[in-house]
């Protein structure tokens, strides 16, 4: 590991974004262009009345380079408002994921168990199959998926982190 | 009373008026001959016709920045929009004011891959600072308008806006520029007023300070450079400029130290290197300018003005960061100073310091009277036009180097050049968009013959409008910098930089109705320098120079300021410590 390596940081950020066509092309373009990772990225549209989106991404980078990435977000114009939850205090990150599991006998009974103990949903079913529904942070989620590998793990889909504020505040 | 709709053609037309748009440079095609007939149909907007969409950006770019106003293009769909590429990517390096219309196939054909379409917005996105895709003529005016304020307001910049044909022929609702408001984009102008005295505190305590500017106090228009000036002299601080910066403070000002950077001056490179603070005002810490990271400006408290937050630390991490107009926030530091009354540090030995350095003559050059050199030339130009109020453009390259080396800029606007690109072809195309402007001025471009040729085709465009450009052609027969580059770092192996084969320029000029004119000798230069200024036309004029000349002094790349490459004969005169006495 080198020294850049140990200073790489996480950082959940919170983009406010006029709904219109390009918008997310204009901000993956900024990280790929300039070199910035995306371990996470989702996007929906949540104020439809001021046509607003909300991107969550989760990045990684040296302090100085998160930095960059706020600034260059804040400077494309149909950006409203960029908040780096991960500085900005406490926050709830949430990721949905639908597991389906293949398999029968003790594996399908012990899948049901895990489900259950990691408080998933069965979604759909059939003989063979299930599929889970599961909600949490994202590393409740990797180990739940770790978890079912052995068991007949056959497809993941998953949504990405969406992630609010604690508190009163609002971005 | 109904509202009466325009035509998607009469409401650009309108929109342009309002804008106070005179000029726009372009090239017609198949979808915008509807904006064209418009044009043709009117007297007040002019229209410039050049040879090539890429000529019409440098074009505007020139006139943007010889003017302070933006500089406006109209082009065709597919390949008339990806010819503006290029210029589009200059225009945002260096921060020029620039709107490009282009028209895009009829909205029902988009995405069918219909003739001459290209996916404008998509190939735009990252070498424009805006853009957009009209879908809707209802819009047409409120997108145009913003397009303007985004390519003027905060750092400026290219916007492009995509017109799809039948937007253009549709009828809608005509808005004026007041009623558009961009909830999302409200850069900041003013700066922190708090920065301002905390920064002005720390220059005052300086012993050994320098201002360092940039574009930026360009881009903030000549009162911005005039607060420069006053606030140097407040001071009694020196001041180096970036190559985007030439003309922001008056080069024969005895504070001004030449431009600094890879090519700069002796002074200014150790200036900046021994600084104990640093002002950068409007400059953004470019690598050609640093080097080295990491061994720059070692000892330096440093403060800067930008406008673009995302300019701030990008590089160099800065103690004191001022977010705002360079000319507002250098108005409240002259303000800030003189209601402080601080008084700088005595920097007479500071000054002595530098005065050691330019000692050193860094920009002297062996003159052996065989074969033209470039910087003599230069320096008989400058001789020449020193007391005229002179546009000067260049191209890329050594004559770039040479021109700010040995061009004296007293005034903001005088020089435009690919700055932060570096984009060969953009000097003549530039000069046309300056003469067009200032249509009394003197225009000169330097450039070189691998450059000019890269644009070539706008000599017609020169011929077309008679405008009187003077074209300097400092002919090496070598792409120079990276014959230069492989001479010192690759051995001398001059792959492909060699051009073999070139036109006869005088020839050339001739069969565009230009002047031509040429010299091989030294004792022709002053003939030929005196002729192509006295000429009333266009001139182009060749000077075979001296193919072997190199620029100096240099940093070599990934090196530091105080680690200089000071001629050709003496590489080791550098200063490499603390200790190293100056002559």
């Amino acid at each position: 590991m080198t020294a850049a390596d140990e200073n790489i940081q996480f950082h959940t950020i919170a983009i406010l974004v006029n709904n219109e066509p390009g918008v997310l092309a204009r901000v993956i373009g900024l990280f790929s262009g300039r070199g910035y990772n995306i371990e996470s990225l989702t996007v929906a549209e949540v104020k439809h009345s001021e046509n607003l989106s909300r991107i969550t991404i989760v990045t990684s980078g040296t302090p100085m380079i998160i930095e960059q990435i706020k600034a260059q977000l804040e400077r494309l114009v149909p950006v409203h408002r960029v908040s780096d939850l991960t500085v900005e205090g406490p926050f709830v990150k949430r990721e949905l994921a639908l597991v389906k599991v293949r398999g029968s006998g003790e594996n399908r009974v012990e899948s049901l168990r895990i489900a259950d103990i990691f408080r998933a949903r069965v979604v759909d079913s059939t003989n063979s199959s299930f599929v889970f529904e599961i909600v949490g942070d994202t590393g409740k989620l990797d180990a739940f998926v770790n978890l079912m590998a052995p068991l007949g793990l056959v497809d993941v889909a998953r949504t990405g982190v969406a992630a609010i504020a604690r508190g009163a505040a609002a971005l | 009373m109904a509202i009466k709709k325009l035509t998607g053609a009469e409401i650009f037309l309108r929109v342009l008026k309002d804008q106070g748009v005179d000029v726009v440079f372009g090239y017609p095609g198949g979808v915008t001959l509807s904006l064209y007939d418009e044009i043709y149909k009117q007297n007040r907007l002019r229209h410039v016709l050049t040879r090539h969409e890429q000529a019409a950006v440098h074009a505007a770019e020139g006139y943007a920045r010889s003017t302070g106003k933006p500089g406006v293009v109209l082009v065709t769909s597919g390949p008339g929009a990806t010819n503006t590429v290029t210029g589009l990517a200059d225009a945002l390096m260096d921060s020029i004011p620039v709107v490009c219309i282009a028209g895009q196939v009829p909205t029902a054909l988009i995405g069918n891959d219909a003739f001459q379409e290209a996916d404008t917005t998509g190939i735009t996105r990252s070498c424009t600072k805006h853009n957009n895709l009209v879908k809707d003529v209802d819009h047409l005016a409120r997108v145009l308008h913003e397009a303007f304020y985004i390519a003027t307001h905060g750092r400026p910049g290219p916007v492009m806006v995509d017109l799809p044909k039948d937007v253009i022929n549709a009828r809608g609702v005509y808005v004026g520029p007041d009623k558009v408001r961009i909830k999302s984009y409200q850069p900041r102008v003013e700066g922190d007023i708090g920065l301002i005295n905390r920064a002005v505190k720390l220059m005052a305590k300086a012993k050994q300070p320098i201002i360092y500017a940039g574009g930026g106090v360009i881009n903030a228009g000549p009162a911005a450079s005039a607060c420069l000036e006053q606030l140097v002299h407040a001071t009694g601080f020196p001041c180096t400029l970036t190559l985007m910066g030439l003309g922001a403070f008056p080069a024969s000002d005895k504070h001004f130290l030449g431009m600094l950077g890879m090519h700069g001056t002796y002074e200014a490179n150790l200036a900046m290197h021994h600084c104990d603070v640093m002002l950068n005002v409007g400059a953004r810490f470019d690598d050609r300018v640093t080097g080295k990271l990491d061994g720059f400006a070692p000892k330096a408290k440093k403060i800067h003005v930008d406008i673009d937050p995302s300019s701030i630390n990008k590089n160099v991490l800065v103690d004191i960061a001022i977010v705002g107009d360079a000319g507002r926030v250098l108005e409240d530091m002259v303000k800030a100073w003189k209601s402080t009354q601080a008084k700088a540090k005595a920097l007479k030995s500071w000054w002595r310091k530098i005065d050691g350095w330019r000692a050193k003559k860094c920009l002297s050059y062996g003159n052996n009277g065989k074969l033209v050199k470039p910087q003599y030339i230069l320096q008989r130009l400058q001789a020449e036009i020193k007391d005229r109020d002179v546009y000067v453009t260049t191209d890329v390259g050594q004559h770039q180097m040479w021109t700010a080396q040995y061009i004296h800029f007293e005034k903001p606007n005088r020089l435009m050049t690919s700055g932060g690109l570096g984009t060969m072809g953009y000097g003549l195309p530039a000069a046309v968009g300056v003469q067009i402007a200032h249509p009394e001025a003197l225009v000169v471009v330097v450039t070189s013959e691998g450059s000019l040729q890269m644009n070539l085709q706008e000599l017609a465009t020169v011929d077309q409008y008679r405008l009187p450009i003077k074209i300097l052609v400092l002919n090496n027969g070598y792409m120079g910098m990276v014959r230069q580059w492989q001479e010192l770092f690759y051995g001398k192996r001059y792959s492909e930089s060699r051009y073999q084969g070139e036109p006869d320029f005088v020839k050339l000029a001739e069969a565009y109705g230009i002047m031509g004119l040429q010299a091989e000798r030294p004792d022709q230069v002053d003939g030929l320098i005196k002729k192509m200024l006295a000429h009333d036309g266009a001139v182009l004029a060749n000077l075979r120079i001296d193919p072997t000349e190199n620029v100096f002094p240099m940093i070599a790349a990934g090196a530091s300021h105080h680690e200089m490459i000071l001629g050709p004969k003496e590489p080791d005169l550098a200063e490499t410590g603390e200790d190293v006495v100056l002559a």
